[in-house]
């Protein structure tokens, strides 16, 4: 549905995307994962036709994005990253002024937005500035869901929102997506990677990896330990001193501790016992995507 | 003084609408205090009260042993303050932004060149010393908004949302750089949207509707919702009876 061929994009001497190979099937709720800076927002705007690619090419069923703009354009719904609903005029006219751009009504689509819609209803008449970020973020997702999309381009839309409306917003996201509507959605979050069909990994304008959630996490190698102690700031300095260890990250109330080879815990308490450690508890962890990233991200 | 902060009722109303509800807690000195809620919940008016920059409607509080009523601007010379909106000037160079704000707080001149050189040593970035600040990488303008907000060596600091779209190697140097800071004497006050983040402090309150619904440390929340996550008690605490 969507797939691009060696997308590269500078901004002055600053590259932004260095060569992006992409295929999301029909139906596929897609993730780009990463940070900021990494490309997701100027890969999202040359798939929505409002940014030439430097090199490369980009389709989206079978449409390609500079010679049929015009087409892509009625087929797609873009959220883009900042808010850009009209402020000063309310939800309902918002809303109606979209669907009139694409020559349709509120009442035609109503089906494909009720399940959002019902929640702005009560204020319908407040203007959009006016209303609260989970708010906008509903409003921005109707209108661009109103003239009935084949594909949906989110530019972060969860980002900045609290883990609340956050997962009001996926759970929206999984009804439109069994409405066979293909998306592509970025975001900054790690966790929420987990919540796609695929993602693809992204830092510095490359993808470190495309892969379901699933295979990604298991695709860590080294052997990776949670460890925990009264001091975390001086375990994590002590665990660096020590030899076997690969990485050590805070995570959560835990240090994950990924290892060069397999080391017994019992020599590792040891060490930390040295160290003058008390409350140390050690055991296997679960490999997340953030510790994927983080071993990517630093080859 | 035995605490950082102390609130005890503190209330904020805008005409007819109550955004902070009588909340009272204590954060103690060299504490990592989580300040959790939902968008909308008070965070942010709560923390414009601590920080001398809303006057309270009702409650008492201190910061640094100072009233929040009588003596804001004793406040605002004892505290640092980073967001992830707004932190430093972008079209300032990164030298010149520390010089700066080492102005701003009022150290001398010679401590100011001190520490700008003391600094740019310690977060590695003599390449880019002299290039604007619009110039570096995010997790760079995080780190050094950071130090820079601790260059006075305030006792208090606060962070709102100061990892937002930071890589995940660079969101847990900038906590190392906290628990840092924590271990060398000064407390810090932090908002965050990562709950794997609200692990990282040694108590944690969560907000809701303008009150705070619990304040505990991580280990504790977790154990009475019975949970293994701070995801799960956030969510059982904001959306009750919740999906």
């Amino acid at each position: 549905m969507i797939q691009t061929e060696n997308l590269k994009k500078s901004y002055g001497t600053t590259p932004a995307l260095r060569g992006i190979h992409l295929q999301v099937q029909p139906g596929e709720l897609f993730g780009l994962i990463g940070p900021d800076g990494a490309g997701k927002t100027t890969l999202i705007r040359i798939l929505a036709t409002l940014l030439l690619a430097d090199e490369g090419s980009a389709q989206l069923d079978h449409k390609d994005v500079v010679a049929d703009y015009r087409t892509i354009r009625r087929s797609i719904g873009y959220m883009p990253g900042r808010f850009s609903l009209y402020q000063d005029l309310t939800v309902e006219e918002n809303l109606t002024f979209f669907a009139t751009i694409f020559g349709t009504t509120i009442e035609e689509n109503y089906e494909l937005i009720r399940d959002i819609y019902v929640q702005l209803e009560p204020f319908k008449n407040r203007r959009a500035g006016k209303l609260s970020g989970g708010m906008k973020q509903k409003l921005a997702l109707c209108c661009a869901l109103i003239h009935k999309p084949t594909v949906l381009l989110l530019d972060e839309p969860t980002t900045g929102v609290d883990p609340v409306s956050r997962q009001e917003f996926w759970e929206m996201l999984k009804r439109l997506k069994a409405k066979n509507i293909t998306i592509l959605v970025s975001t900054p979050y790690m966790d929420e990677a987990s919540l796609c069909d695929r993602v693809a990994l992204m830092q510095d304008g490359a993808i470190l990896q495309v892969d379901e959630p699933e295979n990604i996490v298991n695709s860590y190698e080294k052997p990776l330990l949670a460890v925990k102690a009264a001091n975390i700031y001086k375990l994590i300095q002590d665990l660096r001193q020590f030899e076997p260890a690969h990485t050590v990250f805070p995570f959560g109330e835990y240090v994950h501790l990924s290892l060069k080879s397999v080391v017994w815990p019992e020599l590792i308490h040891g060490y930390l016992l040295d160290k003058g450690h008390t409350d140390i508890e050690i055991r296997q962890a679960t490999p997340t995507i953030e510790d994927i990233f983080m071993e990517k991200s630093q080859l | 003084m035995n605490h950082a902060i102390t609130a005890n009722n503190l209330t904020k109303r805008f005409g007819d609408f109550t955004a902070v509800t009588a909340i009272s807690f204590e954060v103690g000195k060299g504490e990592i205090f989580g300040f959790l809620g939902a968008n909308g919940a008070g965070k942010t008016t709560a923390m414009r009260m601590l920080t001398g920059l809303s006057r309270p409607t009702e409650g008492e509080a201190t910061v640094a042993g100072f009233d929040v009523y009588r003596e804001p601007e004793q406040i605002k010379r004892r505290i640092g303050y980073m967001s992830q909106k707004f932190s430093l000037y972008e079209d300032m160079k990164v030298r010149e932004n520390i010089r700066f704000y080492g102005g701003i707080y009022g150290l001398p001149r010679k401590q100011v060149r001190q520490e700008t050189d003391r600094l740019i040593e310690e977060l590695g970035m003599s390449e880019f010393a002299n290039s604007l600040v619009s110039g570096i990488p995010l997790g760079w303008r995080q780190k050094l908004a950071f130090s820079i907000a601790i260059l006075h060596r305030p006792a208090i600091v606060f962070l709102d949302e100061p990892t937002g779209g930071v890589d995940p190697v660079t969101r847990r140097q900038f906590w190392e750089m906290i628990y840092k800071t924590a271990s060398e004497g000064t407390t810090v006050f932090v908002t965050t949207h990562y709950m794997d983040e609200a692990e990282y402090c040694s108590r944690v309150s969560i907000m809701v509707e303008g009150r705070i619904a619990a304040l505990d440390t991580p280990q504790a929340m977790k154990a009475s919702f019975g949970v293994e996550t701070m995801n799960e008690v956030f969510l059982g605490l904001t959306r009750p009876g919740g999906d």
